[in-house]
Parts: C-alpha cells; structure tokens; sequence
C-alpha cells in the first residue's frame, strides 16, 4: 500500500454523526410531524441558502475527516515499508500545493513579492556582488510568471473571468439537470417546472439553493483558479498559505460544533427525562447537580478543566503516535469539556417539558392500559422533545464555533498545532500592531468564519421556527 | 331592520378574513362572509354559533382589534353616526373602551397578572373620563361595588391572582363599564365559569344593561344563555348570520334548518333512551366554502338549487328572518323520521355491583416554610362512596374543583388514593403492585376530556389503538391485532383508513371516537368517561353521545360519568351522584335527583342551569359566593357558607348520610332527624 | 415571601458545598500534586527532590482526605482538602506562584474591572431593551425584519472581532483613545470609553433579539387585548402592559450576571491591558497557576449563587404572585 490509513477519533465521531444524521432523515421521512417540520424548514428560503453555504462547510469538513500516513520512498530495496509520521488527509492530498507551496514569510495576497525588503546579494553586470534592500521574489507566488511580473495583473484578469465563465457552465448544467430531475418527478415538463422554481410555487425553496449555489460558484471559482499559481489569501508569518489554513480550520470548527453536542445530547436527554418524570428525589438529585455545575462559570470550569487536560497530555507523552494524534485527543476532550459544561441548560429545558407532558392525557391513558415507564418515556415523552432537541442542536452550534476562538484566544482552547479560527486569529493579533499592518489573514479568518456563523444561525432560525409551532405563531 | 334611526351599531355587508400561507401562495380567506345586523339601546343581540362559525372573529372585527393575520375585507360598521372602519385608528382608540367595551371569555389570562385592580379599571377612568388621583379611586370603587365586589376597598389594591374566576369576570365587567360605553361586546363571558357562577355573572349583566341602558352584542354557543339573555337572536353558520328573529320567535319556531338542528341535537329527558339527532359532517373549512347554501352540504332537505346558487333572506314573520330556499318553495322540506323512544329504566338492579368504591380519600400534601414540611391536605377527595353495575351508567356531577376526576382517576389507580376501598368485582385495588394490577386495567379503561391532548401527535391511529392491545397482551399476533383495529375503527364509525393517519388530521368529535376505540380495544368492562363532551360542540356531542349509548346497549358497558352538564346526565345516566368539595351530597335515581332534588346544593345547581327553552326556566336558586378551597373546607356542612338554608347545626357539624328512598340518599341536616333510621 | 428567600438561601449551601468539591476534585484528584510539580518544573529539572520541595513551598505535601499522623481536629483539618479547598470559605485563597497573597490581589483588582463591566451592564440593558422594544413596536415591518437580520448578524461575529476591530477603527485609524492601558482616578475615562462601547455593541444582537422573542410572545396574551380594547395607545400598551411582564423573564437572565460583573472579562481586559480580575485570570491560565485559577473558579460560582439569590429577591418586585405567597 501507498498510504496507511489513520483513524482519529474525532474521524470516528464525525463519521458517526454523518451515520446518525442520515438515521434521523430515515426516521423523519416516516414519521409525518417530523416530515411535516422539515418540509417547513424546506419551505424557508433564508433555511436553505443557508443550509446550502453550510454543506459546502461540511464537503471540505468531511473530507478533511479521512486521514492516512503516506509511505516514505524507501531508498533501497528489502527495507520494510515505513510510512510518514505525518498524517495527512484527503483535503491535504487535494489540495496538495496550497500545502507545500510555502514561502518564507508574510506576503500579500496575490503577490508575487514579499511583504517585506530583505538583504541580499545581487551580481551586477561587472560581475561584483553588491548587496541590495529589497522584497525578495515569492519562490512560488506568481512564480509561472517567470521575470516578466508586470504581467500579473493581466494574468488575474484572465483567469478570473475564465473562472466566472466555467461557474456560469457548471451553474447552467446544475440548473438544467435539477429542472429535469424535478420535472420527472412531477411529471411536468422542465420549463414548468423552471417558472414554477422562481416563483416559489415548489414544496422546497429551490430557487434559493439555486442563487446561492451561483453566488458560491462565482465566488469561489475563481479562487480556486488563482490558488494554483497564486497565495490568494497571502502567506503568515512562517509563509504559509492562508487559503490551507482556512481550509484546515472548517473541519475543526465542525468538530467543535457537532461533536460537543453529540457529547451532551445523550446527558441531558437522559437526565432531563428521568427528573421530570420521576419527580422526587430523582429530580431533587438532577436538578442539584445541574444547579452546582452551572454556577461554576463556564469559561472558568472550562479552564480548570482544560489546565488539569493539559497536565495529563503532557505527562503521559507515550499514549501519542502522532502529533496529530495529540492534537485529535485534545480537541476531542475540549468537545468533551464543552459538552460536560453546556449540558445544563438544555437538561433543564427537557426537564420542564417533561413535566408538562407527563401530565398530557395521552401519557395517563398509557399509564391505565399499565404500560411500562420505559416505554411511555420512549414511545410518548421522547418523540415529543425531539423538537426541542433539534432546536438545541442547530442553535448551539453557532455559538459553539464562537466558543472555540475565544477559548484558543485564552489558551484553553485547542491544541497550539492544529490550525483552527482561534489560533489564526490568535496569530493574526500580534499582526495588527505591526507596521505595514498584515492584515489579510485576519480578514480572511473573519469573513470565512462569518460566514460559517451567519449560515449557522440562520439555519438555527428557520429549524426553531419550523419545529416549534409557538414561537413561529409569534413572529 | 326598520328601526335604524334607534339603532346604536348598524353592521352592513361586513366581511373579514385570515390571511393564510407563505409567501407567493398567500391568500386571505373569509372567516366572516357578509353580515349585516343592528343593536338598539337597551336591547341584547345574541349571535349563537358552533366554534368556528366567525362569531368571535365579528366581535374583534368591530372594535378592529383582529389578530395579527386577521384582516377586514369590506363592508361598514356605523356606530354612533360614524363608519368605524373609516376612522383613523387614534379616534378608533376613543372608541375603544369609551363608546364600545369587550368582555372576554377567559377572565383568567384577560386581566394583566402583574397590575392591582384598581389600576386596570383606573387606566380606562384616565383614558376616557380624564379623571385624576382620588376620583378615579373613587370611581373605581364605586364601580367594583356596581358589579357586586364586597370589600371593594380592598380589592382594589389586590392582584387578578388574588381573585376567584367569578370575581375576575365581575373586574373584566367594571373595566368594560368604566368608560360608560353605549355597547357592551360579551365574547362568551360565561364559558369559562361554573353553573352557579355562570348564573351570577348572567344576572349581574342583565341588571347593568337594564340600569344603564345599554346595547349589548353577546356572543355564545349555548342555547341556555341565548333564552336568559337575548331580545334578539342571529344564528351565525360558516361566516354568515342564516336566521335572525326576537327571542320569542325563534325559540316557539326556529325556521332554519340548522337552527331546527341544534334543538334537536341538545340532549334532554324527552329524548332518554333514544339517539340524539346530529348533524352529518363538518362545518366547511375556510378553505373550501360551497358556492351555494353553505349548510347545503348537511341539511336534511338540500336539493339542487341549494347546491348551486347562495340563498337570500326570506321574511318569516314579525322581523323573523331567514336565509333558506325552503322558505321560497316549503315543499321541498322533508318530514322528519320519528325515532322510537323507549323509556326503559330498572328501578334497583338486584346484580351485584361491578364497582364498589367504599370511603375513597385523596389527599395531596401542602408543603411550606423553609423547609418544605407538610403543613396540611388538599382533601381533593374526602370520603366518596359509590357502586356501579355493569351496563349502566352513573354520573359524578359537580362544579370544577369538587374533586370529580381526582375520583376517576383514583379508581384507575392513576393516582394513588390515601385511604378508602376501590373494588373492581370484590377484587380490592388499593395496595396492589404494578404486575398484579395489570390484569385488571384490561377491564377498566378511561376516555378523556380533551381530544386534543389525549393523542399522541408522534403515533398513527393505528399505533395509539393498538397501544393497550400490546400493553395489556390482547392480540399479539400482528395481523390480528391489524383485524382488530379495523374493527374497532368501524365500531366507532371511522373509516378503516384512518389506522395509518395522524390524530392532526382529525377534528375534534373524530378525536374523540379514536379515545374511544383506544379504550374500547382492550374490552373493558367500565369505562370512566371524564367530561368527554365539553370540549365539543353540540351537534358533536350528540354523535358521541350517541356513540356511548349505543356501544353501552351493544357491549354491557358500564360508565361512569363524569361531568358538569346536566343535559348529558338526563339523557344518557342511569344514577347520579352530586359531588362538593370532595364529598357526595346526593345520589340517587335520575329521576330522584334531578326531578326533585333534596340538597340545597342540588337544588341550587339545577336551577342556575340556563334551560333552552323559554316556558321552563324554574325560579333560579342563587347561590351567594364560590366553592371554598379544598385545602381549606368549612367547618361543619362544606356547603353552610352559601347554604340558604343553614342553620347552627349546618355551622357545627358534618351531616350524616340519610336515606329518602331505596336508591336516593343525601347528606344534608334538613334530612338528618326525620329519616336517620332508614 | 420572608420564607421563600429563607429557603432560597438555604438551598445556597449544598450548591455552594458541591462547587468547592467539583474543584477540589478537579485540581487534586484528577492530577496528583506530583503530576502537577512535573509539570510545572519542566522536564529538565524533574528529581524526586524537587518535586518534593515544590510540594511543600506550596503545602500540597498533606495527604487529601485524611491525615493518620496528625492529631485531634488535625486529622482533617491538616490535609489538602482542608487547607486548600475548605478555607476558601472564609476567603483565604492561599499564595499565587510569585508568591503575593490571592485575596489581597483580588481586592485591588476589583475596581478597574468592575469600571468597565458595570457601566457595559448598565448601557448595555438599556440599549438592547430600547432596541427590542423599537422592533416590537414595528412588528412585522421592513424596519423589524431588517432589524432582526442585523442582529443575526451582529451576533454571528466573534467577540474577538468587535474588539480588534474597534481598536484598529477607533485607536489606531482615527486616533481617539489610548489603544489601550488604564489609569485610576478621574482620567481613566478616555481608557474606559472604548471598552464599554465595544462591550455594548458586541451584546446587542443576540440580547435585543431574546428580548423581541419575549415582548412578542406577551403581546399575544389576553391581557395585551384588554389592554388595546380599553383604548390604550400602542405606546401605553408596550411600556405599561407588556414591559413590566416582559420584565418577569427579562430578570431571568439578567439579574443573575450582576455579582459576575465583579469577575470583569477575560477578553477585554487582556486585549485593554486593564488590570482587573479578568486579565489576572487569563494571566495566570497561561502561566499555569493552578492557585490562582482555583481561587477564581470559587469565586465565581460563589458570586454566580449571590446573583441566584439577587434574582429571586428581584422577582419579589416584579412579580406580586411570589410577594404575596
């Protein structure tokens, strides 16, 4: 073999909530209410152009979740296989020049020069060495350009619109193969259907998923064209690209976001259920132990935590193959600390909804044909609070993907190794104060991590108010 | 009509709709469909209407006080020389409260929770009457005293919270007062109220309308209050008024079919042993109103023309009107199939009693203080007694509060009873396990109030039925237990289909039936019914009604009854059993009970029902007050505060249960000497 | 109501009981003090010798629960748990890494942080409040949806942004405040002034759109229609009606933060340079100054608790069911 696959934990974890999610659609698609409340949330156009910018966040997210070790070239034969102690992922092997191109230090974005003037020797015509001030040449920004620089700008130019003119093909083909795949199944002809599309008339806002998909299309080809021969986000400060290291933060905002509450659902499900529908002692036990935890101030708790995590990685430095081994184990027990820390307020929200619902008469005509409690809490309660659940998924993680920077910013959030929104900006504050200012890894940072957020919580919004039907009769 | 120049309010061709959908699909649809009437001063208007008819939608539409997605379509309201839906919204604002007052139905959430009386009545004082400081305390003490509020002084600076729900009622009426309007708009005021309260608050209006004058617009479904209240009555169906007519008129001869049809659908002694007339089918929803009559679709007479073409007014007599083609062509009408009544009813039924409930007690503990101890009971349930043979059906009837479904659900074990015997065929219940319990739910089952919280949205129809099936070991196999959903579903007159539909895709009575098959699949013996008609509408009710009888006649079940509609109890129960404040006062025969009543309490109870019909409303017994609080029962008789016949011993004692006859006992000291020994 | 506070009150102990063992926990049990001096000293100096005298410079030589040599009381009284977790109670925090007493710093660090945290507080609540009640005021509008679009904006940006970016805008670009720094007495105001404007503005989406949610679901209340139907203006309606009911949830989450603000925070004050509580934390979690971070963490749950109870006094004012019960 050429590579050897590595399995990370958090790959696990991500892998399984892919399984899970697909579970979930399984069970709604059965389930008419829940079919009904996803229809609404298909309904919503805000839902599905943000649903749509947040599966272009998953598709680099998941492919950065499968992870190898290549094999080294072995100089002789007969000599066993070794592999890098580098592990690698899929993106990585995509993406593979963003990687390796890396220049010495800061440049800007689509610079062909450095940021800032270096000595070095130049052989003048006669022969001498004489040594010269000046920003040195990218060995690989703009290094197809050869000496002839002045032409950049025409270069981007170019490419540029040759990008835009091949999103516009790949556009038209998405759009003329969803009109006839959406024709065949309402038996209608295309151009039906395409008017149908943007007026909105369809059961899901495709017309959204459509121009969002363009915008995404405009915006991002082009990158992607200058990104083979250009740093289209620049370099930092160790030269390396910004483009890579945004990429490589997606998968860790992800984790952060979706593994955590994978960690807190099953606690608070289960602690939630049980206190508010056995009441007494059970519920004096439950609702003490989420009172104490939650009045230890979450980033507090998080610190000790985090400083106690941090004292066990480091005397126990024989557990970790890889680097990225440590850096996987560490961002999984920051999910697991997020997770133990957040769980409360959902517990008690279930809690309370619980109590409500023990009292509904259908849980009491379940009760007089002597069901058993497990089975009133898994076919009556917990169907019930799924909604509740759903919401609290979708909400908590925006503001977890936010946590993560503040907590890399404070140092108690991820491994300093693993590239993530936190320890870009982190990097990138040190730059503010320079002069001339870096400022582009910053924006960047700002702009792909917004993005991310605002797609998050609008998708939060239309979930909420397609879930819970009294907070959509409200607004 | 012709009375225009007396008339206060004058509503022409008024129509209002709720906007519906999302975006490009929005529409608005007609909740309320051109409607024209008048109010003169001094006089009530009554319009009676089934939920859902746009009566409570006409309402907010003259204050213009619509909901969020509500919007008024056309037509004019002309109130005092002026087209209210003209005005710019702040002179709607000196309409408001000052020339026109509201009450609602729920005095509970209508009064701001976290504002003393006084203020709330004091803000329409400032508003309307620019009255300052000490006068407008002293206006709202006076008005408090106005609507029978003892200790005004101090209700004034207490919280709705403080109050009971009659006293409530009596503070949303002083707020309506206070800007001395010319229109009183009453949005069911008595709905939400016990009988003797209902009795209270119906008199209290009737006295300050005569008093002052008034118009009054009172919106209601119950026919009862319609022959208390109204001058005039204007029957709504689906957005339209289709009969107008004097009080009198109307009730020696309504003329429309619907309104011929929701007389005929209320239950009553007449009717015992028979089936109830209904009405076949569902009001139209907003979505797919006919094009013709709109009743066409459930009138027994319909023909072509009702299908095809709306129909217009017909004068029936003295300012009588009526929106019927029967009226233009009367022999279309078909004649009525006479039901055969049987009146069969066994005085003792010498069979041993299926269920015998011996001194049942449930107590809930207070808890208060730092510490949370136990300072004292909620005797919900204080000593109730009561047997029930199979095939008939006893009704529990009392006031909310009483203690009546802590007592069904004590039976079903649903509760856990603090003392007392519950015997199910001399089988004892009390202190049984969950395992050794099991067996027996198999034999008693229970339908519930609400058909809206009774179902599981999450299950189809068919998981909900076979729910007990696979609880209770009935029908394991799969394909049996699938026959015999099926069964159960046409037992109950549902489609088969409706096994693999979800309970929001019925209405309310289709509800109800699914409760019953639920309960039904296990075949029970008894079956404790909880109020399972009042959330429905009358012809509803009838079709469940008839249901229960019918299943009753065909399966030996027993009922018992829980209720507060005495209608329902004359019609369908065999034995009645009146309950206050945890205690039985009364049972016996239906017939002992409610034909000659021995309690105070029952006396006072029936006669503060309002009768649906005109000739037979009884000398009213008011009862002064409201139910005392569980927690906190009278010394002495539980009822000697509002008793009016208490007397010293009432104060002193508990009285022992006398008997009148075989099958009528009361406990009541005007008894207790003459017959204690039997 | 004497009673419900009193109670209330009570219920304070056990919490506070379970916050000092979660941390004793946490920092003792987790990680014995030996893990923690190996740590600490670096792998180049580590000898049994040095671990034991890092132990006892900072008494973590006892033994956690129980000590068998020692006599009397001191079997518990000399141990870990005891003189490390327990005298916290009476606010003896013991010594940070450089050696200063903990208590003493807290002391000093109070005020900067709270001359930022309380005046964010205060304009904060009001700001958002206004705001929620503008949008509730034009509900269903093209004023209110904007609105709520812009909080959703505002609120997907990272707190770290508002406040780089408000330094570059407003200290490095137009040059109207110090970057940063502090100075006590009356000048510290042109330190103070970007912080708590950034601090107010960062807040407000996510606070003004909670809020909206609660004036919109009591504006759909009975009383709400009562209230119009008495003639009240839109205006009355909102501030007399909806406001002081609003205000029953509103205290929920408002009131509990107060006794927090003494805490400051951690962002502003690192990115400020402002000497309060917040920077000392941050300061000492990256110089791993397990004392110091213990200290806060009590100190925290222990002001966390106070605003329990701040809340449950509040509710007596707004709310007469629980006055008069």
């Amino acid at each position: 073999m050429t590579f050897l696959p590595v399995i990370l934990w958090s790959d696990v974890l991500i892998w399984l909530l892919v399984l899970a999610a697909i579970v979930l659609g399984v069970l709604s698609s059965r389930n008419p209410p829940l079919r009904a409340a996803w229809q609404r949330v298909g309904r919503s156009r805000p839902g599905m152009a943000a649903a749509t910018v947040l599966m272009a966040f998953v598709l680099v997210g998941l492919l950065d979740s499968l992870h190898y070790r290549p094999r080294l070239e072995s100089r002789e034969a007969g000599q066993p296989v070794a592999y890098s102690v580098e592990v690698l992922s899929l993106l990585d092997a995509m993406v593979t020049p963003l990687r390796t191109r890396s220049e010495k230090t800061y440049s800007q974005p689509l610079a062909t020069r450095a940021y800032t003037k270096e000595a070095f020797d130049v052989r003048d015509a006669d022969g001498s060495l004489r040594q010269v001030r000046d920003f040195p040449r990218l060995k690989f920004g703009g290094a197809h350009l050869g000496d002839d620089e002045a032409r950049r700008d025409d270069d981007i130019v170019k490419r540029v619109l040759a990008a835009e003119a091949l999103a516009c093909a790949i556009l038209a083909g998405i759009a003329l193969g969803g009109s006839y795949l959406l024709a065949r199944r309402h038996a209608c002809s295309a151009r039906q259907i395409w008017s149908a599309l943007w007026r909105g008339e369809l059961s899901v806002a495709w017309h959204a998923v459509l121009a969002t998909l363009g915008l995404l299309l405009l915006l991002l080809m082009p990158l992607a064209v200058l990104s083979v021969d250009y740093h289209v986000f620049g370099t930092d400060k160790v030269g390396q690209d910004v483009l890579y290291q945004i990429l490589k933060s997606v998968r860790t905002a992800l984790v952060i976001g979706l593994v955590t509450t994978l960690v807190m659902l099953p606690l608070s499900i289960l602690l939630g259920i049980l206190a508010g529908y056995f009441r007494g002692w059970v519920d004096d036990l439950i609702q003490y132990l989420y009172t104490t935890l939650s009045s230890i101030p979450g980033v507090l708790l998080i610190a000790a935590a985090v400083l106690m995590m941090q004292v066990i990685i480091d005397t126990h430095p024989q557990w970790f193959a890889t680097a990225a081994e440590r850096a996987d184990l560490r961002l999984l027990a920051l999910c697991f600390i997020l997770g133990v820390t957040s769980w409360t307020g959902l517990c008690r929200l279930l809690r309370g909804e619980t109590l409500k619902l023990r009292e509904l008469e259908y849980i009491q005509a379940a009760q007089a044909f002597g069901v058993s409690d497990l089975r009133i809490i898994l076919r009556h309660i917990l169907p019930n609070l799924m909604h509740i659940v759903i919401i609290a998924l979708v909400m908590d993680f925006s503001s977890l993907v936010l946590a993560e920077a503040v907590l890399s910013y404070v140092g108690i959030g991820v491994d300093p190794t693993m590239i993530s929104f936190g320890t870009m900006i982190n990097n990138a504050r040190m730059e503010m104060a320079r002069e001339p200012m870096v400022w582009w890894s910053l924006a960047a940072a700002f702009v792909f991590m917004f993005t991310l957020v605002l797609a998050a919580n609008l998708l939060a919004d239309a979930v909420r108010d397609a879930f819970d039907p009294r907070l959509a009769g409200s607004s | 009509m012709s009375q225009d120049s007396q008339s206060i309010l004058s509503v022409r061709g008024l129509r209002m709709g709720f906007a519906s959908g999302y975006a490009h699909t929005r529409q608005v649809l007609a909740a309320v469909d051109g409607i024209d009437f008048a109010v003169h001063a001094g006089e009530t208007l009554a319009l009676l209407g089934e939920s859902g008819c746009g009566k409570s939608a006409t309402a907010l539409s003259l204050l213009r006080l619509l909901p969020a997605a509500g919007r008024i379509l056309g037509g004019e309201v002309c109130f005092d020389g002026r087209d209210l839906l003209q005005l710019p919204e702040s002179e709607m604002r000196t309409v408001r409260g000052g020339g026109m007052a509201m009450i609602f139905q729920e005095p509970a959430t209508s009064l701001n929770p976290v504002m003393t009386v006084g203020r709330q009545i004091g803000e329409v004082l400032e508003r309307h009457l620019d009255l300052t400081g000490a006068a407008t305390r002293q206006r709202a003490l006076e008005l408090l005293d106005a609507v029978g509020i003892a200790d005004a002084q101090r209700r004034l600076d207490e919280f709705p919270f403080q109050l009971s729900g009659g006293m409530k009622q009596r503070v949303m009426i002083a707020v309506a007062l206070a800007g001395h309007p010319k229109l009183l708009i009453a949005d069911e005021p008595t709905t939400a109220l016990d009988v003797t309260i209902q009795a209270q608050i119906l008199d209290l209006l009737r006295r300050l309308q005569a008093e002052r004058g008034m118009g009054m617009l009172l919106i209601t479904h119950d026919l009862g209050v319609v022959a208390q209240m109204a001058h005039r009555v204007g029957v709504m169906y689906a957005g339209e008024i289709v009969e107008e007519a004097p009080r009198n008129a109307f009730f020696a001869s309504p003329r429309h079919p619907y309104s011929q049809k929701l007389f005929a659908a209320l239950p009553d002694l007449a009717r015992r042993g028979g089936r109830l007339e209904t009405i076949a089918g569902q009001v139209p929803s907003l979505a797919a109103m006919p094009t013709g009559c709109r009743f066409a679709e459930r009138c027994p007479h319909a023909w072509e023309r009702c299908r095809d073409e709306s129909p217009g007014w017909h004068e029936a007599g003295e300012s009588h009107r009526v929106r019927c083609h029967l009226m233009a062509e009367p022999g279309r009408a078909v004649a009525p199939v006479p039901r055969p009544v049987t009146l069969v009813i066994p005085l003792v039924d010498p069979r041993p009693a299926l269920l015998a409930v011996r001194d049942l007690a449930v107590h809930f503990p207070i808890r208060r203080g730092v510490l949370q101890l136990t300072v004292g009971q909620v005797r919900a349930v204080d000593g109730v007694s009561l047997d029930l043979v199979r095939g008939r059906t006893l009704a529990l009837v009392g006031e909310s509060g009483c203690g009546k479904t802590t007592v069904g659900k004590a039976i079903l074990q649903l509760v856990k009873p603090t003392a007392g015997r519950i015997e199910l065929e001399e089988r004892e219940l009390n202190g049984l396990s969950r395992a050794e319990l099991r067996p027996l739910r198999r034999r008693m089952q229970m339908i519930f109030q609400d058909p809206f919280a009774s179902l599981n949205p999450r299950l189809s129809v068919g998981e909900i039925i076979g729910e007990g099936m696979s609880a209770l070991g009935v029908n394991t196999q799969s394909a049996g237990r699938n026959d015999a959903v099926v069964a159960l579903l046409q037992e109950v007159g549902l489609d088969p289909a409706a096994a693999g539909r979800y309970p929001h895709e019925f209405s309310g009575g289709q509800r109800q039936r699914i409760a019953i098959a639920r309960a039904l699949a296990v075949q029970p013996e008894l079956i404790i019914c909880d109020e399972p008609t009042s959330a429905l509408d009358v012809s509803v009710q009838a079709q469940i009604l008839n249901l229960l009888k019918a299943l009753q006649d065909d399966l030996g079940l027993a009922y018992l009854f829980i209720t507060h509609n005495f209608a329902v109890v004359d019609y369908l129960a065999h034995e009645v059993a009146v309950m206050y404040l945890g205690r039985i006062v009364e049972r016996g025969l239906v017939d002992e009970v409610l034909r000659s009543p021995r309690h105070p309490y029952t006396q006072a109870l029936l006669s503060a029902v309002p009768s649906p019909r005109l000739d037979a409303q009884p000398e009213c017994i008011r009862l002064a007050g409201e139910m005392p609080s569980p927690a906190n029962p009278p010394a002495g008789c539980h009822f000697h505060p509002r008793c009016p016949q208490a007397s010293a011993l009432c104060r002193a004692s508990y009285p022992e249960t006398s008997r009148l006859t075989a099958t009528h006992a009361v406990r009541c000291h005007l008894f207790g000497s003459a017959e204690q020994n039997k | 109501m004497l009673a419900y506070l009193l109670r209330r009150s009570l219920y304070a102990i056990p919490i506070l009981i379970g916050v000092n063992l979660i941390t004793f926990a946490l920092f003792f049990v987790v990680n014995s003090p030996d893990d923690m001096a190996r740590m600490q000293l670096g792998v180049k100096r580590v000898t049994p010798e040095a671990i034991a005298k890092w132990k006892v410079e900072r008494g973590y030589d006892k033994p956690l629960f129980f000590n068998a040599q020692a006599e009397g009381v001191g079997v518990l009284t000399d141990t870990i748990l005891f003189a490390k977790s327990a005298r916290m109670f009476v606010g003896d925090f013991g010594r940070a890494e450089d050696g200063r007493d903990i208590a003493r710093e807290i002391t000093t660090r109070m005020g900067p942080s709270l001359a930022i945290a309380l005046p964010t507080f205060i304009l904060g609540l009001y700001v958002t409040v206004s705001f929620a009640l503008l949008l509730t005021f034009f509900r269903g509008s093209y004023l209110d949806i904007w609105g709520v679009v812009l909080c959703v904006a505002l609120m997907s940006i990272s707190g770290l942004f508002y406040i780089i970016g408000g330094q570059f805008l407003i200290s490095k670009l137009w040059r109207l405040v110090p970057i940063s720094g502090y100075s006590g007495g009356l000048d510290a105001w042109k330190f103070l002034i970007l912080p708590v404007l950034i601090g107010v503005i960062s807040g407000i989406g996510s606070s003004a759109r909670w809020y909206r949610t609660i004036f919109l679901e009591e504006i759909g209340r009975d009383y709400v229609r009562t209230a119009r139907a008495k003639g009240l203006s839109e205006v009355a309606v909102l501030f007399r009606h909806v406001l002081r009911n609003a205000m029953i949830p509103i205290l929920t989450g408002v009131v509990v933060v107060i006794p927090l603000l003494f805490m400051g925070s951690l962002l502003t004050e690192s990115f400020f340079g402002i000497p309060g509580l917040g920077s000392y934390t941050i300061d000492a979690i990256n110089a791993q100054d397990f004392a110091v971070v213990r200290a806060m963490v009590f100190i925290g749950s222990v002001l966390y608790i106070a605003g329990l109870m701040l809340t449950d006094i509040s509710y007596t004012f707004v709310d007469p069911r629980i006055r008069f019960e």
